[in-house]
């Protein structure tokens, strides 16, 4: 637990919850506005590798949770951050600045949550084609309305909901 | 085709045949396939090649990297919506005549992947498939059995069992029926 008391004492403001998940995994949820500042921190403990940028969408609580999962070779340690963000206006500062690993993974949970990163320099779709509509990770991503690409005449990305349009 | 049997017991030195006969055959037997791996059938495609199956042994030994050279597309893997405009690309640039060979769950209709939202239900609706070969995935005999079946339909008279549809109103017209 000692990284989560040395991360608490850097910015004693963004921390909302310290805990740990159930495989053990140190755990941490802060504030969006602080997400960049601990990050920071967090690389410099060593935390210099950033796995993974997940989400879970909770429609309930209207919320969307983006989840973000450290690693440390040096101490083989792993360190889990968690940020909840509106669901109607997902927001959440980018952490491309700290890990440009981040690029990549930020536009991939743009793609498929909808959750816009401030301070991203390319934020588009990664995986689907761009004019797709919606965003499938989302509870109330319509799964019944088909979705066709076909290629435009410049080469680009056509979609469409129309059967007759084809692929 | 009966008299080229007589040709390899060396029992008849003359064989009749048409023009359109023997380059049905020969067409049958050189079939290059498209270097054209999508997910793991891929594997089993790889595997057919490969010396212990010996995909050689039926003519279909060159597996081209460009659409240019090849006539026969092994479909192996699932097509996900955004490569499926790709995969019309490839087919339309392979020359003709041309052959499709559907392997594996996914391709035929979607397999594991039918309630997803980026998964085509069955390359079918894209492009016109000559034979499905079923499994998940499917074995390299059973790819080698789809090759036959392919060879023994170019070889018929009949030849390929219907007209290759081209628009997309066709081809949305040939997924329905």
């Amino acid at each position: 637990m000692s990284i989560l008391t040395d991360l608490q004492e850097r910015s004693p403001a963004g921390v909302l919850q310290v805990g740990a998940l159930d495989d053990g995994k140190p755990l941490m949820r802060v504030a969006p506005q602080a997400l960049p500042q601990i990050a920071g921190a967090a690389k410099e403990l060593g935390f210099a590798h950033l796995a993974c940028i997940t989400g879970v969408d909770y429609p309930d609580e209207h919320e969307i949770e983006v989840i973000y999962n450290l690693y440390n070779y040096d101490q083989r340690e792993n360190l889990v951050l968690k940020a909840r963000t509106s669901r109607d206006e997902a927001r959440l500062p980018s952490v491309s600045g700290v890990w440009r690993a981040a690029l990549f993974l930020e536009r991939e949970t743009y793609d498929l949550l909808g959750v816009r990163f401030e301070g991203h320099p390319d934020l588009k779709r990664i995986l689907l084609p761009e004019p797709w509509v919606g965003h499938p990770l989302r509870k109330d991503y319509e799964m019944n309305r088909q979705q066709f690409v076909s290629k435009g005449p410049q080469g680009e990305d056509v979609v469409s909901f129309d059967p007759q349009e084809g692929w | 085709m009966a008299p080229l049997n007589h040709a390899k017991d060396g029992l008849g030195s003359i064989v009749m045949t048409t023009v359109e006969d023997f380059l049905r055959w020969g067409r049958s037997n050189s079939l290059w396939p498209l270097t054209f791996g999508l997910a793991c059938c891929a594997i089993e495609m790889m595997s057919a090649q490969d010396s212990d199956y010996d995909m050689a042994r039926f003519g279909s030994e060159i597996f081209r990297p460009t659409p240019r050279q090849a006539d026969l597309m092994i479909v192996a893997g699932t097509v996900c919506k955004r490569m499926a405009p790709r995969i019309k690309t490839l087919f339309e640039q392979m020359a003709e005549p041309r052959y499709v060979i559907a392997m594996g769950a996914c391709t035929i209709n979607g397999g594991p992947y039918q309630y997803t939202y980026s998964v085509v239900h069955g390359v079918d609706k894209i492009i016109p498939v000559d034979v499905h070969v079923p499994g998940c995935p499917p074995t390299p005999e059973a790819l080698l059995q789809g090759l036959i079946k392919l060879q023994r339909a170019i070889r018929s008279r009949e030849g390929r069992p219907r007209p290759v549809p081209f628009s997309p109103a066709e081809l949305s017209e040939a997924s329905r029926s």
